[in-house]
């Protein structure tokens, strides 16, 4: 049987890659993908400890993620054609003309 | 054990699938791993006794998010990210900075690791207190949603609705406001 913490562990990585994503990439998709990957890996910790605990909810929990994971991906990816018309670039150092 | 290795195949897939997500520059290729990478963690789903979950993460990630994220990476023929814009001389971008911020990185993976071996709690099966029958039951999850979080459930359909309507007024062309 596997242990809990295994799952943890895996959850653990999977959301330390999507911060890292975010940090590293220069590609505002690709930063908006690791953001998918760190509400994935806190997902899957709401299924395990749910499991764990015998409850439903952890999966309710889940199921709420994802229509806000929806929501995001929505907006975001219509903010990403709005920017792609404006600089002809998905480079996130492009668009600093607010900063000053 | 076909349990273990199972979990091990799965876990391992998820892992390098994302590994290999934000290792590369073509968004193509990253958003098609991606779903490798979500449906690996339908199979860990399924493994938790948590079937809706594995389905839902199926259709609606692997199915719905990810297929808009393809038909933008196509629609705007989106470029590889290219090393020439990369401005080097922002004082965070400093090699020695940059060589910093990685080993504090590996250093929360290295801590939340040892933090979740150390806990002597975790260390009991997943499956070895509780019935998985009571958490696999898809007429239990809806029972529970719809008694409990009916509230919950109402607001995220005004959420769908305002992402939907804003998702339309953003990626409107301007010469039609």
């Amino acid at each position: 049987m596997i242990p809990l913490s295994h799952y943890l562990i895996v959850s653990a990585i999977l959301f330390a890659l999507g911060t890292a994503g975010v940090f590293l990439r220069r590609n505002l998709i690709t930063i908006l993908l690791s953001v998918e990957i760190m509400l994935n890996a806190v997902n899957l910790t709401f299924v395990a400890f749910g499991r764990v605990a015998g409850d439903v909810n952890g999966q309710i929990i889940v199921f709420f993620v994802m229509t806000v994971a929806a929501a995001e991906a929505a907006v975001g990816l219509a903010l990403v054609i709005a920017l792609f018309r404006h600089r002809e670039s998905l480079n996130p150092d492009a668009f600093t003309s607010l900063k000053w | 054990m076909p349990e273990t290795l199972v979990f091990y195949l799965f876990a391992g897939l998820a892992i390098g699938a994302s590994a290999l997500v934000i290792g590369q520059r073509n968004p193509m290729y990253s958003v098609m791993l991606l779903i490798a990478s979500f449906g690996a963690l339908a199979g860990l789903y399924i493994q938790l006794d948590a079937p809706f979950a594995a389905v839902a993460q199926i259709i609606v990630y692997a199915g719905a998010i990810m297929v808009l994220f393809l038909f933008v990476v196509m629609l705007l023929n989106a470029p590889q990210e290219d090393a020439a814009a990369y401005d080097r001389t922002h004082p965070l971008r400093h090699p020695a900075v940059t060589r910093f911020g990685a080993l504090l990185a590996g250093l929360l993976v290295v801590q939340l690791s040892w933090a979740l071996v150390r806990a002597n709690q975790l260390a009991q099966p997943v499956a070895g207190r509780t019935d998985g029958a009571i958490v696999s039951s898809v007429r239990e999850l809806g029972r529970v949603l719809f008694e409990r979080h009916g509230f919950a459930f109402e607001a995220t359909s005004i959420l769908i609705l305002v992402a939907m309507v804003g998702a339309v007024v953003l990626a409107r062309r301007e010469d039609h406001a």
